[in-house]
């Protein structure tokens, strides 16, 4: 089915199930631990043998030698994989760097070795007796100091420019050039990269944690040199990727291998130490942004660039992204300038490009509006476009984002916020308020799923899609459900499985949307199935289990009766998204503490509005929320991958020294989601939610705390000892 | 994790001479710390005497009116002892700072006084560490040191100790008592159980080759009123950046320990001797031959600033 002009009415309208905050239908599964993680397929694998990664000690250079001897005599070691003896192996297309490394290592922690023993115990024993000798090599570990060798990137769109920025900068009546830093961030999920893998003949059967069956499919057979017709990926369950699964990673590809050579089922998980240097991360920025504005707080120069590292062959952080979509203005320029450093792999974490982008954008507007003398919330709105900035002719297709300042402001009590930073006390306490906006683009990408009707009438959903904590199954059992016509519990839904047709999977906040449109596209080929087969005429109804057409009303199991009725169809979409600018829009409130003597800050409470299509599940889709703006919390006070520049490497790789907000840090959370509709987006006229959470979070704690102290703190994280030296004398406290 | 023999202790006697007799013994009993440095072989004990059998779960009233807090104790059990709660809040407010509720219904007195520095560098072992490694270097002299100690350190190494309840028993004047392979028992002050790093940083207390710790004993209640105001990065769960232990008298005179500055619980008795006068003084003879870096120099402005806050705190608490 494509999906090509703006979507009319249709089944899903009806909204029986659809848009109602049902329970996530996989909850008793996951509170009762019958959900089974990679980790875990017991069932299916009853005597695996254990992998334990062993990560290499430097950063970069080569491996002299390997001495394997002691690993291999110690009890119950079945086999030890290395790049020596591992055969040929490729680069999936997703991957910067290779996941086993050797000779060349090219960061710290890459893998090295792979060893398999009976026990985890065992395993991770000999690991520690593997001796490595490496001649080290100097590498670039500093952003800051490789700034100056940064270049244009050859992928993507690096710059854009409209109008003639310089000359309307100069111009300008009021200006702001400020640069911000943002570091390196790790996803820090609950579960960490775990595979399990068995080989059936030539054939991979392999359970791994990872958020895109398709990919993973592709990149398995790629590394491993296999037809991707001899691997079938299964990911049912997903504790948490945050983009850090959207990639196949060496516990997959070390299983596959563990499990070739000690002719076993294997399973690997990666220790907690090994994930920050082993796996992705979101690469630090510096950001430089310069705006112009006319004294009545018109903007008419914006201006911003990003410079990041990645590894030779890496990707920039696209973090200007927003900036282009954001705000009007005539004239206008973004760069994208990319140092080589020899780091762990960057790449995609939750809103990648906006959410590091509008933590110094949506700063730069608060400096900007306190310059103008103007209310924050004002100035947004006086900047607001209807319009893609660039091609003025390409409206969007839905944009609310005054909306949501707006009610925002009132659900918030913003009108009782004295203006003037460093004014309000409470107790030991300064108080303030601040805002940001959220801007999250909407994906849409072709997605497919098959839908059965049994006997039973019980309608099964299969498709790729994973879940990775979002609610998919939910969603999507709802969408069948809705366009079925049958309740929610007379739908199955299976998921993360490469036998069953290839969705969009979860990422860039597209998979919810897409997802669903594909199950959309089955469900209306099965309902032809079903009219057919019953030999219905005319308009058809599905609902109650019954279907209802020319005056006739049959039960919908009865077209099943003969046998199961099986569709397959894929949403795919026409031209829309070039047409219309398809993006989400929110705005975030932030009321915090921050101690007058210590420096340190407390939040108090926040409150964010999203305007992102339709909210097919609020309950679902509020997690999400509550769950980015967490997150958001962390990037604005704590969360810091810190690099050691001397070896080459991020320090604090465990969950002890990488700070995530705890219960204690995170206090009222409020959700409010504008009633909406995209008819561009898909038939599901949604669009992206989980992502657009994170959105300016950390942008919105910053402007609080400058609201709070007068301090203006341009690098994240905002740590205590970037406040000390500015708040008042300690004895006043 | 290495293979090791295990047994359970019959008395504190027995199980301080095997501890001196049986090569590569520890002592375990919450084993919140050392089980997690054996699964990564940065403790490597040949045999564990498992002690939580032993009778030293016992807070009791001591002759002269202080209290002898049993080795086993776990801190959530002390934190919550209503004679610990009235006579020496500022233990409770330590504990409960400390750690997560987990933790510390594992943790012992005994076991918290002897844990590890939480050091990132200690923690991986693909990186030199002289604690861990004698000899090996110290990565974190020219790496991440925005935790690390700031006074009492060494060219060796420069790791913090972690503990806040060590924090509040050293401005208790707390002594620790203890058993020896001997079968011999001695009290010492805690200001003396830790050891400053030097160039020996792998050696952390003073403590005989299998001796046991049996008890803490506090001394009559201080009085005065009591703070523990911890300074971290997130609202629990971290360890301190700086902490004040403060007991105030009514005169504003008082003692002072700091935590999160130094290899052991930092107090100087001849400092606070201005702590009435001039608060500010305490904190100069405290930190006075304080070396920082560029990561950790806030810790100097940080500690002043959280003794003003723990003064106006006890000021207005009164």
């Amino acid at each position: 089915m494509k999906f090509d002009t703006p979507a009319t009415k249709n089944p899903i309208d009806r909204l029986a199930v659809v848009g109602q905050p049902v329970d996530r239908i996989d909850g008793p599964l996951k509170t009762t631990g019958t959900a089974r993680y990679a980790y875990e397929h017991h069932d299916a694998v009853a005597h695996p043998a254990y992998g334990y990664v062993v990560g290499a000690g430097i950063a970069k250079g080569t491996i002299r030698s390997m001495d394997l001897a002691d690993a291999k005599a110690s009890p119950g070691v079945l086999a030890i994989v290395t790049a020596d003896n591992a055969g040929p192996l490729g680069k999936g297309d997703k991957n910067t760097a290779l996941l086993l490394g050797g000779p060349k290592i090219e960061h710290y922690h890459q893998a090295i070795a792979l060893v398999v023993a009976e026990s985890f115990e065992q395993a991770r024993s000999a690991a520690r007796r593997i001796h490595v000798d490496y001649a080290r090599e100097p590498g670039a570990f500093d952003l800051a100091r490789a700034r100056d060798s940064a270049v244009k990137p050859g992928t993507g769109k690096p710059d854009s420019a409209v109008g003639d920025f310089d000359g309307a900068f100069a111009a300008a009546a009021v200006k702001l050039d400020a640069t911000y830093t943002t570091p390196d961030q790790s996803h820090a999920m609950m579960e960490p990269h775990a595979s399990t893998a068995l080989w059936d003949g030539d054939k991979l059967v392999i359970w791994t944690s990872n958020q895109m069956v398709a990919w993973g499919v592709a990149d398995v057979a790629k590394t491993l040199g296999i037809p991707k017709e001899k691997v079938h990926l299964m990911s049912p369950f997903i504790g948490g990727g945050f983009g850090g699964k959207l990639f196949v990673r060496a516990d997959a590809i070390l299983a596959a291998l563990g499990a070739r050579a000690a002719k076993r089922p294997v399973k690997v998980a990666l220790p907690r130490p090994l994930m920050f240097n082993n796996t992705t991360h979101r690469p630090a920025t510096i950001q430089r942004i310069r705006l112009g504005a006319t004294r009545e707080g018109k903007l008419t120069a914006i201006a911003h660039e990003s410079w990041s590292g990645d590894l030779p062959g890496g990707k920039p952080e696209t973090a200007v992204d927003q900036t282009r979509l954001l705000y009007a203005g005539a004239n206008r320029m973004t760069a994208l300038r990319l140092a080589e450093l020899d780091l762990a792999e960057a790449n995609a974490m939750r809103a990648p490009g906006e959410a590091p982008g509008l933590m110094a954008l949506e700063i730069a507007i608060d400096e900007m509006a306190q310059k103008l003398g103007i209310d924050p919330i004002q100035f947004r709105i006086a900047n607001d476009t209807q319009v893609d900035p660039e091609h003025p002719e390409r409206p969007f297709s839905k944009r609310r984002l005054i909306d949501c300042l707006n009610v925002g402001a009132e659900k918030f009590g913003w009108k009782a916020r004295n203006p003037r930073p460093a004014s309000t006390r409470d107790g030991r306490w300064l108080a303030g308020l601040g805002v940001a906006a959220a801007f999250r683009n909407n994906l849409v990408t072709k997605s497919g799923a098959r839908v059965r009707l049994g006997k039973d009438g019980i309608v099964t959903v299969e498709t790729d899609m994973t879940d990775i904590g979002t609610g998919s199954y939910t969603i999507i059992a709802q969408t069948a459900a809705e366009m079925m016509g049958v309740p929610l519990h007379r739908v199955v839904v299976r998921l993360g499985d490469s036998d069953y047709p290839v969705s969009s999977g979860s990422g860039g906040q597209w998979g919810g949307n897409s997802s669903t449109a594909g199950v959309y596209a089955a469900c209306t080929k099965l309902r032809e199935a079903v009219v057919a087969k019953l030999g219905l005429a005319g308009e058809a109804e599905f609902v109650d289990g019954r279907v209802r057409a020319g005056g006739r009303d049959v039960a919908l199991a009865d077209a099943a009766k003969g046998g199961e009725l099986v569709a397959e169809d894929a949403m795919e979409y026409g031209d829309l998204a070039e047409r219309y600018q398809q993006s989400t829009f929110g705005a975030h409130f932030v009321e915090v503490r921050v101690d007058a003597a210590t420096g340190e800050t407390r939040v108090k409470r926040m409150l964010a509005v999203c305007a992102a299509g339709r909210i097919l599940n609020p309950k679902t889709a509020r997690s999400q929320v509550i769950g980015a703006m967490t997150m958001g919390v962390g990037a604005a006070l704590s969360e810091h991958l810190v690099v050691d520049r001397n070896a080459g490497f991020f320090v604090n790789h465990d969950l002890a020294g990488y700070e995530v907000p705890v219960h204690a840090d995170i206090p009222h959370l409020d959700v409010v989601f504008l009633d909406e509709t995209d008819p561009m987006s898909s038939p599901m006229k949604a669009k992206g939610i989980a992502e657009l959470g994170i959105c300016g979070v950390a942008a919105a704690v910053a402007n609080a705390i400058h609201h709070a102290t007068g301090i203006r703190v341009r690098d994240y994280p905002i740590t205590l000892d970037k406040l000390l030296d500015r708040l008042p004398p300690s004895t006043d406290a | 994790m290495k293979p090791f023999t295990y047994e359970r202790a019959t008395s504190t006697a027995q199980a301080a001479a095997r501890a001196a007799s049986v090569p590569g013994a520890k002592f375990v009993a919450g084993g919140t710390n050392l089980l997690d440095l054996m699964k990564i072989e940065i403790e490597t004990p040949a045999h564990l005497i498992d002690v939580n059998g032993l009778d030293l779960a016992k807070i009791e009233p001591t002759p002269d009116g202080g209290l002898r807090v049993g080795a086993l104790v776990r801190n959530t059990d002390l934190a919550a002892d209503a004679r610990v709660r009235r006579d020496y809040p500022v233990l409770a407010r330590a504990l409960l700072a400390g750690a997560s509720p987990q933790l510390r219904n594992r943790a012992t007195t005994a076991g918290n006084l002897l844990q590890r520095t939480r050091c990132p560098y200690f923690y991986d072992p693909d990186q030199p560490c002289n604690k861990r490694e004698p000899g090996s270097g110290c990565a974190a002299l020219a790496g991440y040191r925005r935790m690390h100690a700031i006074v009492g350190t060494s060219d060796a190494c420069i790791a913090a100790h972690p503990s806040d309840m060590a924090v509040a028993m050293r401005v208790l004047d707390a002594q620790v008592e203890t058993i020896r392979a001997d079968g011999t028992t001695r009290s010492l002050p805690l200001a003396d159980l830790h050891r400053l790093p030097g160039s020996t940083p792998h050696l952390e207390t003073t403590l005989d080759a299998g001796e046991l710790v049996t008890a803490v004993v506090l001394p009559p209640p201080p009085g005065g009123v009591h703070v523990y105001r911890k300074v971290r990065d997130r609202a629990s769960y971290a360890f301190a950046l700086v902490s004040v232990a403060l007991v105030r008298q009514a005169d504003g005179s008082g003692r002072v320990a700091l935590g999160g500055v130094a290899p052991k619980p930092w107090r100087s008795e001849e400092a606070e001797r201005a702590l009435a006068s001039d608060p500010q003084a305490v904190v100069d003879g405290l930190l006075k031959d304080a070396r920082t870096s560029p990561d950790n120099a806030f810790k100097l402005t940080l500690a002043r600033r959280t003794l003003d806050a723990a003064i106006a705190d006890a000021r207005s608490s009164r």
